[in-house]
């Protein structure tokens, strides 16, 4: 596959992610300031976009209203929904030839979706329902993706960008939120507490998993082993990193004229660094040095990634 | 579907049986302000008679509801957007993405028109190739006076590279699209060659398939030739081109990029075929071998189809400051390790001065009179032309020789004397670069404008292909001048197409 291609795959994958990881959270955000409960929407807000990697622009005014329009529909603000799907359809449209027809149409759809003037009716009479479409529109993007594309090297670029966008993505907002997250009075959740960390296990679509592995019964410590270390559940930092690591074996499968060995050990160390550490391991430690030790180690693949599959000499291929 | 015996006429005529009463209101009102006068229509004979091959669209459409009829153009609409079909007009900043318009009707041509049209295609084509090949070597035809040492080599496409070498099969032409018009007389003849980058076959596909979902009925029962094997036809077409000793030859297309006004039809083509699409900062040269960069390192090319411009492959050999080509590709295809389709150079056949000279050429290279006449052309080199041209700026139809997509061109009957000055003052500074046509009234083919029927001029592109022999899908892209009265059918100047229904 030509490596231009594997790029633009890999980031048309990340920026619809990354669309996706701030609808949640903006939905989770905005449904939790309907509760008071002590924080207040500030603080709440500067927390979200913290989580969301702290991207400039996003101060606070005011006005939960014009902060979410801009968030959802400011083009020009570089960590917004319309930027990202913006990105991934101009990424997209680079490798049209690539991607399946259907897989085009429905990112092609949902584009033309958020820029329609039905979108801002829709966000004046409820923004949860703009929320709603727009991951609408990115799951039926992935769903289709997995059905009708081959699964070939070119998937696995994108099912690349999808986990490590996530992965990293997972990572920051637990950084954001696990100081409070432990520094909370122990015993029984109260009402408003229990609200907070429901909230943070919906930021990842996982309240329902979580019930389903550990019941009802939310406390702060479970929530961080289900959502660092479980192996089964797909928005876990240990299922991303899994299947990181099997993306690149299957990449190299396909191809195999070159081992990236450096890539492997390092997304192997993060592999071995989640799958052999308990909870307890990481709560005794320091949780916070942890979560920061797996986002630079994300940080490392991407460049790795870059320097195996894209951006190589000329002089070192040849001599390979 | 019954089709309809015996004539059906129009306008202020009664209609005749079979039609039904409901059906005549339909018609009529269809047929609005349809008007009829000195160029051919394509549906309509001189006295309002539906022609014999129309009549089962006539009956089509008589037989829908104006809100069927719509509900079909908005699905019709809705599937090009949904697809993306979409090209890019130069000289807007905003919004240069657009839907390339689409006209719901099919334009019709019967088989012995198709045969024609086929017949002499494949006999110019050929003659062209003739030219090419000798230019680039022997020069005869200039040596034999048959055509201006001059005009060729002060042709701005001629590429003095090329002299002397040797081209895979001699095919220096293997994509070509002509512009066929059709004259008062009912005559197709050719208005010019596009034998550089020619595009638009994807609009011919994809606007096929869009038919056939709208018009399923009549399709079939029509039975019309396909054409969804051109993509086939093109691979190997340059499979038959690929260098010596290459059995399994890597084939790509070349693409100048995303912002490029056909990168859709790159796109298209390139999953088509199955091949990769790739852009100049893809590919690198090594010892005169051309790679592209793959995720699992350096792969070899062995064949490109180029869709960017001969100014723009190379910066070592051509235009140094761009940056779209790939550095070194020239010296690779001198040394044989790499086809690249269609050849260099190529554009100075498709002069518009050159073209002059075409009929010349067939009978020259083969001794045949050619199948498919000339526009009359006026060269403004030659003093007598140019002084006859330049009397007649307002009735005339300027175009720079260099130039295509509608650019550059003065239309004589719809231009202000602001206009004809500048051009005068143009021509006068550099006559080489001009050639005035008479403007002709070319044929005009039945559109869907809001809910009623209106002839537009309409022009033809067929798609030849030349490898191990020549090749012509029936049918073509019609283009249609989508504004009253226009005679510019370009994409980029407000055109719009049609599919077209080349009949068994």
């Amino acid at each position: 596959m030509l490596s231009r291609v594997a790029d633009s795959l890999y980031w048309m994958s990340r920026y619809l992610e990354r669309a996706e990881n701030t609808v949640r959270q903006l939905d989770v955000t905005m449904t939790l300031m309907l509760d008071s409960g002590g924080v207040n929407a500030e603080e709440r807000w500067s927390r979200m976009v913290a989580a969301l990697g702290n991207p400039e622009g996003l101060d606070w005014d005011g006005d939960l209203d014009s902060m979410a329009r801009k968030l959802i529909f400011d083009s020009l603000c570089t960590s917004s929904v319309t930027y990202c799907i913006n990105g991934a359809r101009e990424n997209a449209r680079q490798v049209r030839e690539e991607i399946s027809t259907e897989q085009w149409q429905r990112l092609n759809r949902l584009y033309h979706q958020i820029h329609s003037p039905m979108a801002q009716t829709q966000f004046s009479s409820s923004i949860s329902d703009v929320l709603l479409t727009t991951l609408d529109g990115i799951h039926l993007f992935q769903g289709v993706g997995d059905t009708t594309m081959i699964h070939g090297q070119g998937w696995q670029f994108i099912r690349l960008g999808r986990h490590l966008e996530r992965a990293y993505a997972t990572a920051t907002m637990l950084e954001v939120y696990q100081p409070e997250l432990f520094h909370s009075p122990g015993g029984e959740a109260t009402g408003h507490q229990y609200l907070e960390l429901v909230g943070l296990l919906r930021c990842c679509t996982a309240f329902e998993a979580y019930c389903q592995v550990y019941t009802a019964d939310v406390a702060a410590d479970r929530i961080l082993e289900f959502v660092l270390l479980n192996r089964d559940f797909p928005h876990a930092i240990r299922y991303c990193v899994d299947s990181i690591r099997t993306a690149i074996q299957d990449i190299e499968h396909t191809g195999g004229r070159r081992s990236p060995v450096e890539l492997n050990a390092s997304v192997g160390r993060l592999h071995a660094m989640l799958g052999f550490t308990t909870i307890r391991e990481v709560l005794d430690g320091d949780p916070a040095a942890f979560l920061h030790r797996i986002r630079q180690q994300c940080l490392a693949i991407h460049e790795l990634i870059y320097r195996y599959y894209v951006q190589y000499s000329i002089q070192s291929a040849l001599a390979a | 579907m019954h089709f309809v015996t015996g004539s059906l006429n129009f306008g202020k005529k009664a209609l005749i049986e079979p039609m039904s009463a409901g059906h005549q209101v339909e018609l009529q009102s269809l047929f609005g302000d349809y008007v009829l006068d000195r160029a051919f229509d394509e549906m309509r004979e001189g006295n309002g008679d539906v022609r014999a091959h129309y009549r089962a669209l006539a009956e089509t459409l008589a037989g829908l509801q104006p809100e069927e009829l719509q509900r079909r153009k908005q699905s019709a609409d809705l599937s090009f957007l949904n697809q993306g079909i979409t090209f890019t007009v130069y000289g807007r900043d905003e919004g240069t993405e657009r839907i390339f318009p689409y006209d719901l009707l099919p334009r019709l041509i019967t088989s012995a028109e198709w045969d024609r049209i086929e017949r002499g295609l494949t006999q110019r084509i050929t003659a062209l190739n003739l030219f090419l090949r000798d230019v680039y070597s022997d020069a005869k035809i200039l040596n034999d006076k048959i055509i201006p040492r001059d005009l060729v080599y002060s042709c701005k496409h001629y590429r003095r590279q090329m002299r002397g070498l040797q081209v895979p099969r001699n095919v220096y032409i293997a994509v070509v699209g002509s512009d066929l018009l059709r004259l008062d007389s009912g005559e197709f003849v050719v208005l010019e060659d596009n034998l550089r980058v020619p595009s638009g076959v994807s609009y011919m596909l994809t606007n096929r398939r869009v038919m056939k979902r709208t018009f399923p009925q009549m399709f079939s029962s029509y039975g019309v030739r396909p054409i969804e094997h051109y993509p086939q036809l093109l691979l190997a077409t340059l499979r038959s081109l690929a260098p010596e000793g290459r059995p399994e030859p890597n084939i790509v297309l070349l693409t100048p990029g995303v912002f490029n006004s056909a990168y859709f039809e790159h796109t298209y083509l390139a999953r088509q075929m199955g091949i990769d699409l790739v852009e100049g900062r893809d590919l690198v040269t090594h010892d005169n071998v051309v790679y592209m960069r793959t995720t699992d390192g350096l792969k070899r090319v062995d064949v490109i189809y180029r869709r960017v411009d001969d100014d723009f492959s190379d910066p070592l050999v051509f235009r140094a400051d761009s940056s779209l080509g790939c550095p070194g590709l020239f010296n690779a295809y001198r040394a044989g390790n790499v086809t690249v389709s269609n050849a260099f150079g190529t554009g100075l056949a498709d002069d518009k001065a050159v073209y002059a000279y075409v009929p010349r050429m067939i009978k020259y290279y083969l001794d045949e009179d050619p199948i498919l006449p000339n526009v009359e052309t006026y060269l403004l080199s030659e003093e007598k032309d140019r002084k006859h041209a330049l009397a007649n700026l307002d009735k005339l139809v300027v175009k720079a020789v260099g130039e295509s997509g509608g650019y550059g061109m003065l239309i004589g009957p719809q231009s202000t004397a602001h206009q004809r000055e500048e051009f005068a003052r143009q021509i006068e500074a550099n006559p080489r670069n001009y050639i005035a046509q008479p403007t002709l009234a070319f044929s005009r083919a039945p559109c869907l404008i809001g809910d009623q029927l209106e002839p537009r001029h309409v022009d033809l592109r067929p798609y030849v292909l030349f490898g191990d022999k020549i090749n012509i899908v029936p049918g073509g892209l019609t283009r249609v001048a989508l504004e009253k009265g226009s005679l510019v059918v370009n994409s980029s100047q407000g055109g719009g197409s049609k599919d077209t229904w080349v009949l068994e």
